[in-house]
């Protein structure tokens, strides 16, 4: 099937196969951050936002996201970038498979929710996993972002 | 030129948390694991696989498969070597059994490779995979370890099979077998005030690394096999791949790129054999790519064990003595059963060498029909660890003590000879700080009496010890090369792999203390087999400690050869000068050259190198201790237990960055949450596994453990330039038994076979049957 859509904000036409999975075509155009880690829509390392939701990239047939506005972190790092040194300092990263997936997901939950509290953040990324870090450096580096950028508004009011 | 010597306190470097040197680009997802840059023309791989757990293969008929466009090739038994080897990466001379053809007529498990599937892209194989027709003789499995040994239903009666040490017999389906005997135990168990008896069993769990196993292979420019793949051991990968393919090591080349975590799974070969084999034979690059499920099936779990144990105290809590049989189910192949089955006594016997008068330990490992075994983090220790301590927590309860304190009048001391630690003296141990430190920030004493929350809930607490080791001593070897670039950086060249626990960074910090140089100046390369120096790889806890020590002794050789060349330059004598990290200087006159002028200049008319290797070994492998206190909540209605929160604190010497010491212990006991809770591993009547994929092995996710607590007891150990001792192992040993301690406590029974699921607790709370039914045991 013959398809268009917009991914990191430009224009991708292309000719594929019905099956194919939007996670298997975003690779395929040279999105690697995409990692396939399941094959059952339970590990979250595919996650993309699509329209500005995050979504399994792993589970959207192409024909779905077809017409749709795509976002992988390739085209999130200027959001991504300044949450970056937090998870580094707590050494967050580990392996790194997971990262991704995850921080694609964080961008989500503060476009929607700029201050979450730790119970919202740990909902939202429920679905997330990490095999690395048990995932308290995760929710100690949010929060420390987060009170950071709080600290950072009540300074410059 | 002074020698470098350096107090602990004025470390640098060392001791500091600073971020991973990879840490940027991961979290922004730039490319970085092996399918990140396999070339786009791979030919994909896949593998048709047994349906049956016990058969011989009569006949493929890959005909119509071969019809599929696209289809390159299938290969069956009939087009591989006819020479046996072992998948298991472990040093010279290898323990695992010589058990494998890359695709054998033979099939032992469901999910044995049967035949392999080439072709151009992944649909046409995929069809090509369900077009292959296999014919059958389906033998008789076994099923049931308890009844592999010296059963009729042989599973390995080749004549060409071969193990190391004459401590397995194929023909009675025994792996390996070995004995350690100190003292009478009978006799001392007999004087005893009380004894305990229990058996246990734990799970062949997963190690759940999150980026599934791959490689890429393809012929170079030199004509050579190249192989990129996601694993620990690069040199053993050549080794393998060498016996595997029959071809020589010289022919080959491994390098691993950033590995999506590893956990002691990608210490095995599985499935680099199968891309080296058809990229050899087409000379073409070909890519493999294990599914989730395949991983989960035909991966390298845990082995499950079945462990009794019998400890004797006194009414003052003193253990006087241990005995410990294990009985280890290697499934269908033989890789790291000989190893880790050790580990359940030799990581734990020694714990209580204070007062322990006599210990014995016996394993027996066998073969059965099941996904075969492999490595994962604790390695033996953490199933004897479960049983030991779920005995000592007992023992306490018998005798009306309190655990923590019980512990403290039998545990090991620093200085002491362990004679069931291969007589090794502890040259450093902070285990009763470990203890006390843990009660502390935990609360021991508000948290572990049983608290009736009025809501249908109840709170209780229990805990557990651990110790592992710091490498295989006198078997592993560790290597690191710095070289002085000649703009004043450094490139470390290693043979041991980072996994994400961030050995890149912290090797590196060893060097920067050394060279008193920023992190940022040194490039670290590796794992690469063309280019690396040798080590043994990143498992049994010896990247820190060994490569570690290389690495300290390669900067401090570094550091002198770079005096001499500062030393020529400024017209010195090399006693009368010293280097600063930038500048080498000589002390009488205060006259100095640069490193970037040093390292320029020793590219003209000069012959001593800035480029230098050491290599190490280490007679002893000295163990981290681990105390942890795990608080429950247990459901009186549904039987569901949540952790609230789990401390540990960790005698790993000096910490070399304690933010990614703190990740590697907060992760691992979440995997020991995981293998307490929720990860299962069951097997319908014929011997498929249940849990094949992510719905079903049910890691934690976060919403799943409240707060994990880390903390560390500092020791020094003395073989060490920096003191430091490992982590990445022991952090996974006492999630298990605190939280079976835990629910005893509410329960009154000790849960002896993982997972601890509602249904088990529920029917303690009830004073039921506890005992699993296992499909694969004749009732």
């Amino acid at each position: 099937m013959d398809i268009q859509m917009v991914v990191n904000g430009s224009v991708v036409e292309s000719t594929v196969s019905d099956d194919t999975l939007l996670l298997d075509f975003l690779r395929s155009i040279g999105c690697v951050s995409v990692k396939r880690g399941c094959d059952t829509a339970s590990c979250g390392a595919c996650t993309v936002l699509m329209d500005g939701k995050p979504i399994l990239s792993c589970s959207m047939p192409i024909g779905r996201a077809n017409g749709h506005m795509i976002e992988t972190l390739e085209g999130l790092r200027d959001e991504a970038k300044p949450i970056v040194p937090y998870f580094a300092h707590e050494g967050a990263d580990q392996c790194g498979f997971c990262n991704p997936g995850y921080m694609v997901n964080i961008i989500a939950l503060l476009r929607e929710n700029p201050d979450p509290t730790d119970a919202e953040i740990a909902h939202h990324l429920v679905g997330n996993i990490c095999r690395c870090t048990g995932y308290q450096s995760h929710a100690r580096a949010l929060r420390a972002y987060l009170n950071d950028k709080k600290e950072a508004s009540h300074e410059a009011l | 030129m002074k020698p470098f010597e350096m107090d602990r306190s004025e470390y640098r470097k060392v001791g500091k948390a600073v971020p991973k040197k990879d840490a940027e680009r991961l979290l922004l997802g730039e490319p970085a694991y092996m399918d990140d840059f396999a070339p786009k023309d791979c030919l994909i791989i896949k593998l048709v696989r047994s349906k049956y757990a016990h058969a011989i293969v009569q006949d493929v008929d890959f005909s119509e498969a071969m019809e599929i466009p696209g289809i390159v090739a299938v290969y069956t038994y009939k087009d591989v070597p006819n020479h046996r080897f072992t998948t298991a990466g472990q040093s010279y001379p290898e323990p695992s059994p010589h058990d494998r053809l890359i695709l054998d007529r033979h099939v032992r498990f469901v999910g044995d490779p049967v035949a392999m599937v080439v072709g151009e892209n992944e649909k046409a194989v995929d069809m090509a995979l369900e077009l292959v027709k296999v014919d059958y003789e389906v033998l008789p499995p076994v099923l049931d370890f308890h009844k592999a040994l010296d059963n009729e239903v042989v599973i390995h009666p080749e004549e060409d099979w071969t193990e190391a040490f004459q401590a397995g017999d194929n023909k009675r389906n025994l792996i390996h077998t070995e004995e350690h005997v100190r003292g009478d135990v009978d006799k001392v168990l007999s004087e005893c005030d009380v004894t305990v008896d229990r058996t246990f069993r734990t799970k062949a769990n997963h190690q759940g690394y999150m980026e599934t196993m791959r490689a890429f292979c393809e012929v170079d420019s030199r004509g050579r096999l190249h192989c990129v793949t996601s694993n620990q051991i690069v040199f053993h990968t050549r080794r393998i791949l060498s016996e595997a393919l029959c071809i020589p090591k010289s022919q080959i080349h491994v390098e691993k790129l950033r590995i999506g975590g590893g956990f002691g799974a990608k210490q095995t070969v599985n499935n680099e054999i199968f891309a080296a084999f058809a990229a050899w034979k087409l000379k073409k690059p070909c890519k493999i790519i294990y599914s989730r499920s395949e991983c989960l099936t035909a991966g390298s779990p845990r082995h499950e064990m079945e462990i009794r144990v019998r400890v004797g105290a006194m009414k003052d809590g003193t253990i006087r003595a241990i005995d410990m049989t294990t009985l280890s189910n290697g499934g269908a192949y033989g890789e790291h059963s000989t190893a880790t089955i050790g580990l359940s006594g030799h990581k734990t016997l020694p714990l209580y060498t204070t007062t322990c008068e006599a210990a014995r330990f016996h394993g027996d490992v066998v073969y059965t029909n099941v996904s075969s075994a492999g490595a994962y983090r604790g390695f033996g220790a953490t199933q004897g660890t479960f049983a030991l301590e779920s005995c000592v927590n007992e023992l306490a309860g018998m005798l009306n003590l309190d655990p923590m304190e019980m512990r403290l009048r039998s545990i090991v001391r620093e200085g002491m000879v362990m004679p069931d630690y291969f007589g090794e003296k502890l040259g450093a141990c902070a285990l009763d700080q470990c203890i006390a430190k843990c009660a502390e920030n935990f609360g021991w004493k508000e948290k572990y009496p049983v608290r009736d929350m009025g809501n249908g809930k109840v709170r209780a607490a229990g805990m557990a010890i651990t110790m592992q080791g710091s490498c295989i001593s006198g078997i592993d070897v560790a290597s690191c090369r710095l070289a002085l670039m000649d703009d004043g950086s450094y490139i470390m060249t290693i043979g041991a792999a980072d996994m994400g626990t961030g050995c890149d960074t912290i090797l590196s910090q060893m060097a920067a203390e050394v060279l008193e140089c920023d992190l940022d100046a040194i490039t670290v390369m590796g794992a690469d087999t063309d280019i690396s120096p040798y080590d043994s790889g990143s498992y049994a806890s010896s990247t820190t400690y060994l490569t570690g020590m290389a690495t300290a002794n390669a900067a401090k050789k570094l550091r002198e050869n770079i005096c001499r060349i500062g030393a020529n330059l400024l017209g010195a004598e090399v006693q009368d000068v010293d280097f600063n990290g930038q500048t080498v200087v000589c002390e009488q006159d205060g006259r100095s050259v640069s490193l970037g002028e040093i390292s320029y200049a020793a590219q003209c008319n000069n012959a001593i190198s800035v480029e230098v290797t050491e290599t190490c070994t280490s007679p002893i492998s000295p163990p981290p201790f681990m105390a942890s206190m795990a608080e429950i909540e247990l459901d009186k209605g549904t039987g569901k237990v949540a952790v609230l929160h789990f401390n540990s604190v960790v005698d790993c010497g000096i910490p070399v960055n304690p933010a990614l010491a703190r990740v590697q212990a907060e992760g691992g006991a979440l995997q020991g949450i995981g293998m307490a809770l929720t990860e299962n591993v069951t097997y319908t009547e014929d011997g498929h596994i249940m849990e094949n994929n992510f719905l079903q092995y049910r890691m934690p996710t976060r919403l799943d453990v409240g707060d994990i607590n880390i903390d560390f007891a500092y020791s020094y150990e003395p073989s060490h330039a920096f003191g430091v001792k490992s982590i990445g192992e022991i952090v996974i040993n006492t999630a298990t038994p605190a939280i079976a301690h835990a629910i005893a406590r509410i329960t009154g029974t000790y849960l002896t076979v993982t997972p601890f699921t509602p249904e088990k607790v529920l029917r303690a709370l009830n004073g039921l049957d506890v005992s699993e039914h296992d499909k694969r045991f004749a009732e």
